[in-house]
Order: C-alpha cells, then structure tokens, then sequence
C-alpha cells in the first residue's frame, strides 16, 4: 500500500539540485510541515468559532454575526484580535509563575498531538510506531496545566474548576483508552497510518464504525468528556463556578485556554473520523473508481487528486463530528457532577472493558473480518 | 559530528539539568504545590531521556502512569486538604538530617559502585530495535516476566479495595475532626451543613 506521492522525498531531491546536502536539506524540511499543521488548526478553530456562533444562533432562533463579513466569516478574527489587544492582567494574590504556565501546558499538548494526525498516505509530519498512544499519553497532561491555573488563581471558583477538571478527565481518560485498544488489537498496530489502512479495503462497507459500534459511542462520549464540550462542561459551569479555572484569566492567556479547547475538539473529531470512519478514505475506494474509469494508479495527476480527495475527506469526516457536537452542545442540559462520574465509572468503563473482551473473542473467532 | 548528534548531545545535557535540577528543588522546596509540579517537570525529563534512548513506547507510559496519573493524583490531593497549618518545629532536627545525609551518600556510593563495576550490554545502533520494543515489551510481559505482571495486578487490587473501604459510607460515616456524620454523595459538598437544623 506504498504509493507514490511524498512530498519530503521530492522536496529533498529538489534542494539537493541546488547543492546542499541531504542533512541542510533535512533541516528545512523539518520546520515546514510542523508550521503547515499548526496554521491549519489555527484556521480550523477559526472555521469551528464561526460555525459554533452560527449553529447557536440557528438553534436558539437568531441570525448570529451578521457585519463581519459575508455571513458574518470574519467575526472569529475579530475575537481573536480582540483577545490580542486586551490588557493581561494577573490578580495581585494570585501566583505569577504558575498563572502563567497553566495556559501554555493546557495547549502545548493537544498542539504536539498533531503530529500523528494523518491527512494521506503520506500526509502527517511523523509516522511514529506508537502513534495513537502518544495522543493518550500527551492528553494526560493536560489535567496538570488545569489544575494548575485553578490552584494560582487565588480563588475557590477557580480551584474548584481545576479539581472537577482533572477529576473528570482522569475518569474519562480510562474508557477511551480501553476502546482505542479495541481498535489497536483489530489493527495490530497502534501506528495512525496503519488503522486507516486497515479499514481501507471496501470503502464505506470496512470503516470501523460497523465492527466497533460500540467503541465508537463510548469514543465519542469520552472525547467530547474530554474536551470538557456540554454535555460535560463542569469544570467550567458558567451558572455555579462563574467560568471554573478561567475566572481570573484575561487577553491572550484565556485565549490560549480558548484555542486549546477549541484544537482539541478539532483533533478529538480528527480521531474519531480517523479510528472509525477510515480517516482519508473515499467511501468508495480510489482504486476501484479509478480501475472503473481505466486509469493507472500510480500517475502523477491521479496521485496528487487522491491526495486532495484524501485531505477533503478527513476535513469533512472531522467537521461532520464537530457539527454534532455543537448541536449537541446548544441542544442538551449539564449534567451534575456525580452523574458525570456515575457515567463514567459504572456505565462506560464496564462497557468498553466487556467491548474490548467481546473484540478479542471475535478477533480469535474471524481473524478475517476483525484483523489476523 | 553531525547534527543529528549535536542535537542529542544538546537534548541531553538540557533534559538532564532539569531532571537534576527538578529533584533538588522537589525537595527543597518550602511550597508544597510547588514540589508537585516540580515532580511533574523531573517525569517529563525522564521520559524526554528515555526517547533519546530510542525507547518512545516507554517514555509515553511514563508520561502517561507518572504524569497523567501519579502526578495529577499527587496534586489533586494536595489541593483537596488545601490546609494552612503551623508545623511544630521539631527538636533533635540537626542529628535526623546529619542521619539522612549519611544514608543518602552510602546508598550514593552503592549506586556509583555499581556503575562502576557493572559491565554494560550496550547495544550498538544497528541492532538497537528502536520502533519494535512496543511488541518485544509486550512479548516478555506474557512470557518470563509473567508472575511479576501478574503480581503487579494483584497489589493494584489490594490498594483498589483498600481505597473502597476508606470511602465507604457505612464504614466512615463521620468526620474524623468533628465527629458529625458526613453526607459523601458529593465530593464537593462541606462535612457540615450549609443550614444549620433549627429543632
């Protein structure tokens, strides 16, 4: 499954023809997609700012931004340098290193996650073997950057903010884990890349989604958990802790709390279109359209469209999922805090450890449908 | 030398004065919350160490079992008994740090020996094997390393029910301090009642 079209590859063999060595050329490669990626969460935050400000308004019955710009499309940028321009204040009882630290190591994480993001074959800035556990690991941290800021803002909303947080993403954390192991032992591999190849081999029909049904609830509930999205916004309940950890906060550092939610409900809704509904598969598979329509797989034009289809794809699978949790988001009460912890102690976790015993036993039962 | 080894060598000498660095100030520190975070910056350097040794499925189970559980743990329950408190200042301190500097150097100078006399296996590079460790770990868990796996699991059990007990209702249904009886549906709710009963 190896195919033509790499970019890095080519981009070496074209600043060699300028007379720099392999390693000079390594160099400037290295910096190019890392910055790539970055730019494209940022402007997929913007793309989710405008579309959650939207869908909210067509759910509650109002029009939504309206004057900046056509449909309102530029009213994101205009927050955005609004946050800029604010004045950073850090409260005079509050701890100044820890107040400032808390913002970067909440989105130093979900920013590093992308690296295992795949838009393509070939398309993600580094194919690590362990892959998806890297994600697990890194939003692991992100509690600490949480409680962190709850605990250096000097105030009981913003500590009890931070403690829900952690309390919730270390109980939601243990289900996703466990239905993404799922997914690992169908693949035998935890490598991003090799999921989305193995349900690549008849289309729509071998998407995860049908063997792993589920996995994929039980993934969504927690990466939605997770990204602290209502129905589970506890940590940041507007009606009881004024805005949890953030209450303090002002200008750019609650922007970065503002970016990090946002990219990581991008990446949560990238995961899922990658884990379950075959990332940058066409529904349809390429090979077979373009074997239908009598042309070679491996030329140029065919390479560089099955890319574009590829990134479209996984955009679309994403944005789909980032829809839905936005409806959700406008459409369903909080739930309490012990509700919360019910759910994800009693429910979930019982559930994704019977699904991913139930997995194994299928595995051993038809190593043909649920990976050798 | 090429880049790629300036690099490490820069990585390391950075990783490893924060590990040194970090773990002094764990336990210097007068601010407990800030030895904490410290531990959690000494975990991150760690792991930082172990993917320089080319070891990445170990140093993501660090992050993910020292960070993303010991460490929050560790935090979220400093932050629970957030407590101001006085502590008395204890007597014979001179003779119990003279005590424990003798222990640390002595348990120093072994690990030196060892250093020292031991003869590493180093693996060369070309048969390091790198991306492949994730399947090889896994393949002496289930094998020789089996029992002390399984062991493992059996302590985690004991301190699970142990944990159980402690939060039972019926078993600790007062505060330990006052001696009232304690609602625990929520974590969150005061061990005294916001209205105080007026029969």
């Amino acid at each position: 499954m190896e195919y033509g079209l790499d970019l890095e590859y080519s981009f070496n063999e074209f600043l060699k023809g300028f007379g720099l060595s392999s390693e000079i050329a390594h160099i400037i490669w290295l910096p190019l997609p890392m910055l790539l990626v970055l730019v494209a969460a940022v402007v997929g935050v913007l793309v989710t700012v405008w579309l959650e400000r939207k869908i909210s308004a067509a759910a509650q019955q109002r029009i939504g931004p309206e004057y900046a710009g056509a449909l309102g499309v530029l009213q994101p940028i205009a927050d955005g340098l609004k946050l800029l321009v604010k004045e950073d204040i850090i409260p005079a009882k509050a701890d100044g290193i820890l107040f400032t630290a808390g913002p970067i190591l909440v989105l130093v994480p979900v920013i590093l996650s992308w690296l295992i993001v795949p838009f393509g074959q070939n398309l993600l800035i580094s194919n690590v073997g362990i892959g998806i556990f890297l994600w697990i690991a890194l939003s692991s941290i992100q509690p600490i950057g949480l409680l962190m800021s709850g605990y250096a803002s000097n105030n009981k909303y913003s500590l009890l903010g931070g403690l829900r947080a952690a309390a919730q993403s270390i109980s939601y954390e243990i289900p996703l884990a466990l239905s993404v192991l799922a997914i690992v032992l169908m693949t035998n591999s935890l490598s991003t890349i090799d999921i989305v190849n193995q349900q690549s081999g008849a289309g729509i029909l071998s998407w995860n989604i049908w063997r792993q049904p589920v996995g994929f609830i039980v993934f969504w509930i927690c990466a939605l958990a997770e990204c602290e999205r209502l129905p589970f916004d506890l940590p940041e309940a507007e009606e009881e802790l004024v805005a949890g950890y953030q209450t303090e906060y002002a200008g750019m550092k609650f922007a970065l709390f503002y970016l990090g939610s946002y990219i990581n409900l991008i990446l949560s809704a990238l995961l899922v279109s990658i884990l379950y509904l075959g990332g940058w598969g066409f529904p349809i598979p390429v090979e077979v359209i373009a074997k239908f329509l009598n042309l070679p797989i491996n030329a140029p034009f065919i390479q560089v469209f099955t890319a574009s289809i590829g990134i479209v794809m996984t955009v679309l699978k994403a944005y789909l999922l980032v829809f839905v949790a936005i409806l959700l988001r406008w459409t369903t009460p909080r739930v309490r805090i012990d509700q919360l912890l019910d759910l994800g102690w009693k429910f979930l976790l019982p559930i994704s450890l019977a699904n991913l015993l139930v997995t194994a036993g299928l595995k051993l039962a038809f190593p043909q449908f649920f990976g050798g | 030398m090429s880049i790629a080894i300036t690099t490490q060598i820069i990585c390391f000498t950075v990783l490893s004065l924060v590990v040194l660095i970090g773990a002094l100030g764990v336990v210097l520190l007068e601010s407990i919350v800030y030895s904490a975070f410290l531990l959690g910056g000494v975990f991150m350097s760690v792991a930082g160490l172990y993917l320089l040794l080319n070891a990445s499925f170990v140093a993501a189970a660090q992050v993910l079992v020292y960070v993303g559980a010991v460490n929050v743990l560790i935090i979220f329950a400093i932050m629970l008994v957030n407590k101001k408190e006085d502590l008395k200042p204890i007597n014979d301190i001179k003779s119990r740090r003279i005590i424990s500097t003798l222990i640390c150097l002595t348990l120093l100078s072994l690990l030196i020996r060892v250093d020292l006399t031991n003869v590493w296996n180093l693996a060369s590079p070309q048969n390091s094997i790198g991306e492949e460790s994730t399947i090889r770990i896994g393949e002496h868990l289930f094998s020789d390393y089996l029992l002390p796996f399984e062991v493992a699991s059996v302590l985690l059990l004991m301190a699970m029910i142990g944990a159980i007990v402690l939060a039972r209702r019926d078993v600790m249904n007062k505060d330990i301090s006052t001696g009232l009886p304690v609602d625990q549906e929520l974590i969150e709710k005061s061990s005294e009642p916001l209205l105080t009963n007026k029969n």
